[in-house]
């Protein structure tokens, strides 16, 4: 039943770029085996998992070599493979649970009997205790991803893929997920494949570890624990998350000092009169960052859309000290568009919804041209973002093209252009390589010291070990208590 | 949610017909009675499908606004004949365009409402698997509108967010160029999105070779029959009363 993997010399280019996203690879896979692929942020470890589940088309670029699985090419090898990705709201194909589980059988010409029967086990496989008919909708992310896992597994794969399945959840949610991945396994004995820069999410899971170099072929393949052991150090430096090796922040060389941005009483909401969540007063310092944390669905990235002058307060309000407002109205939802660049840069959970020009360069040149900054000026800011971001290559591809990592890279770095005195990120540091994740660490760590103020949502632990200055817990408990 | 309960569970394709058999005559001919006979059943036939009262007047709110205002606007510009009443510019009240007003007025509630009353909370799956099962449209196309039937309930919340991007850009204006911008951008995220869905849909073996099976039988039976029946009676006693009373009139005759 499981299935194996072999790639002879296989590369792929995508569409419009001059470099091969993957090159020149070669490897085995035997039935069964559990890999955890890593490799730096745009090394190709998507592509290639997008190209063994066979959704890579042919007019998305161009291949080279040869990639089998079980034997076949990856696109006569229907239900054979099975893949999750990251973002939980874009695998939901149907409106109901059951129907949605269904979908995958139904296409490969399952029996009527035999598909129910299925999706009740695959729902009982990944934990997932819901009515067959509740709508997929009312699902929380971690929900979604094990709905997505359970899809695949009613088709019953050889080889099960997964792409950074947890990178969207709150712990308890990467707990769900991982635990019922490996409840399937040890009942299918599927293949696995998993992409994952934590590597300790996985790590007792898997019993073996492929590491794709950036310039083509392996870095390393091998048992798990003797990777990390004999060149954990060369992998960090590369990129890799090796949990013996973290990334070392620098020092931070000032503190934190006055206020600039607070809330009082404050109640969001996405939609007026639906409201989200009650917020504990919290006020976000020149020199500090100011972590959001709660579990998924607590409301914290809409708190950051509201602290970002983006989204009126439900009630209670949202104030900017003078020295931040300088002579206009204390609520920054009623600043104009100039007038917030100026002060208060965003990012927003998904980068692409914030993505406006064509090409990297002028996505990076949005804010500083119109804030009518010199031409001169926007050049320098905007090309010492690209190098510090690791972007310089990709100055002129689309953002949309970009690898996640890269466009949340990217999306940071358009905040980070304008030198507004405050900044609202959500999940500022998502898809990150080690190396990736220092440098973004590094440049809001110096922020911070020139007296930027910093809130921040985020699930990762590290992030805020590094920089947080305060933490502002948001819970069911007040969504509850907004809503009543 | 708040469907008429005597209709819940219906298969949508017998609520698709319905609508189609009485839309169809209704809208070959131009007089009032066939409409006005139409309306009068269909609200005589509201209480046996017990359509909550509020869900209907709720549901129906646009059509009730919408026939008045067209009526209005058939009355004034409408084809003149007959006596004049009142005349401005283009605009000319004659007793013919009265006559053509309240026809019309009749006809979009009498092809409306029942419209509204079969298809509120109409199951979009079943209505797929209808179409599929029963009627043999290919699968690829009925499950494709399906799956993107469900990303247009997200294009409100893209469209905001897209809005809240240009602001927190600097780039937020109130001309037509910010409207432009924006709707060039949604046109963007909305292609972003149906890739995605179709990556997902494909690394599901949707349009592997092969006969596809359904999850769930698409029935016709005889609630079905009843439904597509009465709404056969409804339309045969309208037509049959205005051809009766003379007042038949093919549109182009």
């Amino acid at each position: 039943m499981a299935a194996s993997v072999r790639a002879t010399g296989w590369g792929w280019r995508h569409s419009g770029r001059r470099a091969w996203g993957v090159h020149d690879l070669n490897l085995s896979i035997e039935p069964g085996e559990r890999v955890l692929l890593l490799g730096a942020s745009g090394s190709g470890k998507s592509t290639l998992v997008a190209a063994l589940a066979g959704v890579l088309g042919s007019d998305e670029g161009e291949q080279a070599g040869d990639l089998r699985v079980d034997g076949l090419r990856p696109h006569d090898a229907f239900g054979r493979t099975g893949l999750v990705l990251q973002d939980p709201d874009s695998q939901v194909v149907l409106g109901r649970v059951g129907d949605d589980v269904a979908f995958g059988c139904e296409n490969l010409g399952v029996p009527r009997g035999v598909i129910w029967q299925r999706v009740s086990e695959a729902l009982e496989d990944v934990g997932l205790d819901l009515p067959l008919d509740r709508s997929t909708s009312d699902l929380s992310g971690g929900q979604k991803q094990r709905l997505a896992l359970a899809g695949v597994l009613a088709m019953r794969p050889g080889l099960l893929l997964l792409d950074e399945p947890t990178a969207n959840l709150d712990p308890a949610g990467v707990a769900e997920v991982r635990d019922a991945v490996a409840r399937t396994l040890d009942g299918s004995g599927a293949t696995l494949i998993v992409i994952e820069h934590r590597v300790e999410v996985w790590r007792d899971l898997v019993d073996r570890v492929i590491i794709l170099d950036a310039t083509g072929g392996l870095l390393a393949d091998g048992p798990v624990d003797r990777v990390l052991a004999t060149r954990g150090g060369e992998l960090a430096g590369a990129g890799v998350w090796v949990p013996e090796y973290p990334p070392v922040a620098r020092t931070r060389t000032s503190s934190e000092s006055g206020g600039v941005l607070g809330t009082r009483h404050l109640v969001v909401s996405r939609v007026r009169g639906s409201a989200v969540a009650a917020v504990p007063d919290l006020s976000v310092r020149a020199g500090g960052l100011t972590a959001l944390t709660g579990p998924n669905g607590s409301g914290k990235s809409t708190l950051a859309l509201t602290l970002g002058g983006l989204l009126r307060p439900e009630s209670g309000a949202v104030i900017a000290e003078p020295g931040l407002a300088i002579g206009l109205d204390p609520a920054p939802a009623s600043w104009k568009s100039r007038q917030l660049v100026a002060r208060i840069g965003s990012v927003f959970q998904d980068p692409e919804h914030q993505f406006l020009a064509a090409t990297v360069w002028d996505e990076l040149a949005v804010g500083p041209r119109a804030l009518r900054s010199r031409p001169s000026e926007t050049k320098r800011t905007v090309d010492e973002l690209l190098g510090r971001l690791g972007l310089d290559r990709l100055a002129l591809a689309n953002p949309f093209t970009l690898s996640g990592g890269e466009k949340r890279r990217l999306s940071v770095g358009t905040a980070l252009a304008t030198n507004a005195p405050v900044l609202i990120l959500d999940e500022p540091t998502f898809g990150q390589d080690s190396r990736t994740w220092a440098e973004i660490v590094d440049l809001l760590s110096v922020r911070l010291d020139e007296g930027t103020a910093i809130a921040a949502v985020s699930h990762d632990g590290a992030f805020l070990d590094a920089l947080a200055t305060e933490v502002v817990a948001l819970g069911v408990d007040d969504v509850a208590a907004a809503r009543s | 949610m708040s469907a008429a309960a005597r209709l819940s569970g219906v298969n949508p394709l017998a609520a698709l017909a319905s609508s189609v058999l009485i839309a169809v005559p209704l809208v070959l001919t131009l007089d009032w009675v066939s409409a006005s006979v139409a309306l009068v059943l269909v609200l005589m036939l509201l209480p046996v499908v017990r359509m909550p009262a509020r869900a209907f007047w709720r549901r129906s709110a646009a059509i009730w606004i919408a026939a008045p205002l067209a009526g209005v606007t058939i009355a004034l510009y409408g084809q003149p004949s007959g006596t004049s009443y009142f005349r401005f510019a283009l605009a000319d009240i004659t007793t013919g365009s009265l006559a053509l007003a309240l026809a019309t007025t009749l006809r979009i509630l009498a092809i409306g409402l029942p419209a509204v009353i079969l298809f509120t909370g109409i199951d979009a799956s079943a209505l797929a698997d209808g179409l599929a099962q029963l009627l043999h449209l290919p699968a690829r196309f009925v499950l494709g509108a399906l799956a993107a039937f469900r990303l247009v309930a997200l294009i409100a919340e893209d469209w905001r967010s897209l809005g809240r991007a240009r602001r927190a850009r600097g780039v937020q204006s109130t001309s037509l160029r910010r409207f432009t911008g924006q709707a060039f951008g949604l046109l963007v995220l909305s292609l972003r999105r149906a890739t995605k869905l179709a990556t997902a849909m494909e690394a599901r073996a949707f349009g592997a070779p092969g006969k596809r099976t359904w999850a769930r039988v698409s029935l016709f039976g005889w609630r079905e029959w009843m439904l597509v029946a009465t709404s056969a009676l409804v339309v045969a006693i309208a037509v049959g009363v205005s051809a009766a009373t003379g007042h038949w009139s093919f549109v182009g005759a």
